[in-house]
């Protein structure tokens, strides 16, 4: 007995002996990301490793603040993201609802080209989807060529379907028997059940959303209608900010979804390994 | 109501963007590919666009250099994610929360934000790596003006970023497989490592599958670390992916044919690699 305790023991010493460095050099550029915020920009020049915050963190903010509105971007981020979360849970379920639980003319179609566009790059839209709203439209600049483009979400209508068919049906053909129309069966029986899923759906478009930089890089010119992540990559590579500022940035583009993540990780984790959205 | 008109009310605003936003623009970035985009009004001229892409050397560059990438880091990165995944599931982990939350938090860290920090750490004057590596006794490398150290930057940050998805991708499935299956192995005195490679991967088969065929997607359309990180793919177009060459293409240069082209390439690519995947990793019974 006294061999297999001590096997444990050896086997608890080797297993965290690989994880906990690992998980260090993991956490090192978050933390420097932290560190490098809140230091003044000499620090940066000095020999050694600096690895402990600073106190220049608001004197930092403020340079950001200055070359770029960075506190108006923010807020551009978190209308796009609000209304883009809402408006895709809401297409995603209704069209989940419909590839679920009817059967119609042309289902196996909607399905099959719904899931054959899983595979395809975003770059083969985005030139066309560029042409058309920027030129054809003229729409540049405005909320609804940030938020209506980008909905389409193929995963998303799968995993609300998967979690819509996994329902027992009597509860629905109750319902109908009573005379319940079919949006009432959908909006009072089904979605409240749907909660947790859609909560885990919500939760990853919202972070693609927040994240999301190619499309609002194209569709934006004016400084006032950028979203975070586009006016803190204009600054990369520039000399006229310094990193400290930059990292600021990094912070308050990474702060909020850090501690989303924390606290709502199970939902975060269920989310991605549904595959919901890369 | 029929069943077919309610069902289609229900899917109308989701056909409606996909319709808009994503069908038109699969078919206009086609027939764009065909034109010469570059006069007013566009020019028929197919053999243009896709005949370039055959003799140009920028392309083939940025083809070479994505499945450099690919090849190099899908495996390290799917490789590292099982481990990963078997590690945090094991029984004996302590302090499981903290550990899983190291490998997970960079998947929702932004993009721009993860690549600031990558590009100011490995800056070959303060960055922070290459003053552990002078503090550790080894040389110093110009990370951003070699083209083989730039190229380990962007493997090295991808797989920073996306370790943890694959792992939580790999960890769902390992919490699939049944505890009893390792009861009896353990009472037939199997070693660890061997239920890991006679138990644990076959069954685990259809999952890697999935996080490898979306690694690859991914591979191919990365854009953000080499237009960010290693600026605009530098140096001289080592770290030049065939993201950043459509993006140049298609916004820089604004010849919409050839980046159509290259795109539909890209995504002939993605398909042909995503089925053979499929097929490779079929269960056999």
């Amino acid at each position: 007995m006294s061999s297999l305790a001590a096997r444990r023991r050896r086997d608890v010493i080797v297993l965290h002996a690989v994880l906990v460095p690992l998980a260090l050099i993991w956490l090192f550029p978050i933390w420097l990301m932290f560190v490098f915020a809140s230091l003044p920009e000499q620090a940066l020049y000095q020999p050694g490793v600096r690895l402990w915050p600073g106190t220049e963190f608001f004197a930092n903010f403020n340079a950001l603040e200055e070359s770029t509105g960075f506190t108006r971007t923010i807020f551009n981020s978190v209308v796009v993201a609000v209304i883009y979360t809402a408006l895709s849970i809401l297409m995603t379920s209704m069209a989940g609802w419909a590839l679920a639980r009817y059967r119609f003319h042309g289902k196996a179609v909607v399905a099959g080209v719904v899931l054959g566009t899983m595979t395809l790059p975003y770059f083969v839209l985005v030139i066309p989807q560029f042409i058309m709203v920027a030129r054809d439209f003229g729409l540049s600049n405005t909320w609804f060529a940030l938020i209506v483009p980008p909905l389409f979400n193929a995963l998303g209508v799968l995993f609300m379907r998967q979690t819509f068919i996994a329902m027992p049906n009597d509860l629905f053909d109750a319902a109908r028997v009573e005379g319940v129309t079919e949006w009432q069966i959908f909006t009072r029986v089904a979605i409240p059940m749907a909660r947790p899923t859609m909560a885990a759906l919500a939760i990853i478009l919202f972070l693609f959303s927040w994240n999301n930089y190619l499309w609002p890089l194209l569709i934006v010119t004016q400084p006032d209608m950028m979203t975070a992540p586009v006016a803190l990559g204009s600054l990369i590579g520039l000399t006229r900010i310094s990193w400290g500022g930059i990292m600021v940035g990094a912070v308050l583009l990474t702060l909020p979804m850090l501690v989303l993540f924390v606290i709502l990780q199970r939902h975060f984790v269920s989310g991605i390994a549904a595959g919901a959205i890369k | 109501m029929t069943r077919t008109r309610i069902s289609y009310l229900f899917l109308a605003p989701f056909l409606l963007v996909f319709a808009m936003f994503w069908i038109w623009p699969i078919i206009s970035a086609f027939r764009m590919s065909l034109f010469n985009t570059r006069t007013n009004p566009w020019v028929f001229a197919p053999e243009m666009n896709w005949g370039r892409l055959l003799v140009d050397p920028a392309f083939l560059n940025a083809l070479k250099n994505t499945f450099i990438i690919m090849i190099v880091q899908v495996p390290i990165m799917v490789s590292l994610a099982i481990v990963l995944a078997v590690l945090l599931n094991s029984p004996l982990l302590r302090a499981r929360g903290l550990l899983r939350f190291a490998f997970f938090a960079p998947v929702v860290v932004s993009e721009v934000a993860y690549a600031a920090v990558f590009r100011l750490m490995f800056n070959a004057d303060f960055g922070a790596v290459n003053r552990i590596l002078d503090i550790v006794g080894l040389p110093m490398v110009q990370w951003f003006s070699n083209p083989t150290a730039a190229m380990s930057v962007i493997i090295m940050a991808v797989t920073w970023r996306w370790v943890g998805y694959n792992a939580i991708i790999i960890l769902s499935g390992l919490q699939s497989i049944p505890q009893d299956v390792y009861e009896a192995a353990t009472i037939d005195r199997v070693s660890k490592v061997r239920q890991f490679f006679y138990i644990t991967l076959p069954l685990l088969r259809p999952v890697i599958v999935f996080s490898i065929v979306l690694s690859i997607i991914g591979s191919l359309q990365l854009f953000v670390e080499p237009f960010l990180i290693t600026n605009r793919g530098g140096p001289g177009g080592a770290t030049e992916t065939l993201g950043l060459f459509i993006y140049r293409q298609g916004f820089a240069v604004f010849n919409f044919g050839y980046a159509s082209a290259v795109a539909y390439t890209l995504a002939m690519i993605a398909v042909v690699l995503s089925l053979l995947n499929l097929w490779l990793g079929r269960e056999r019974t």
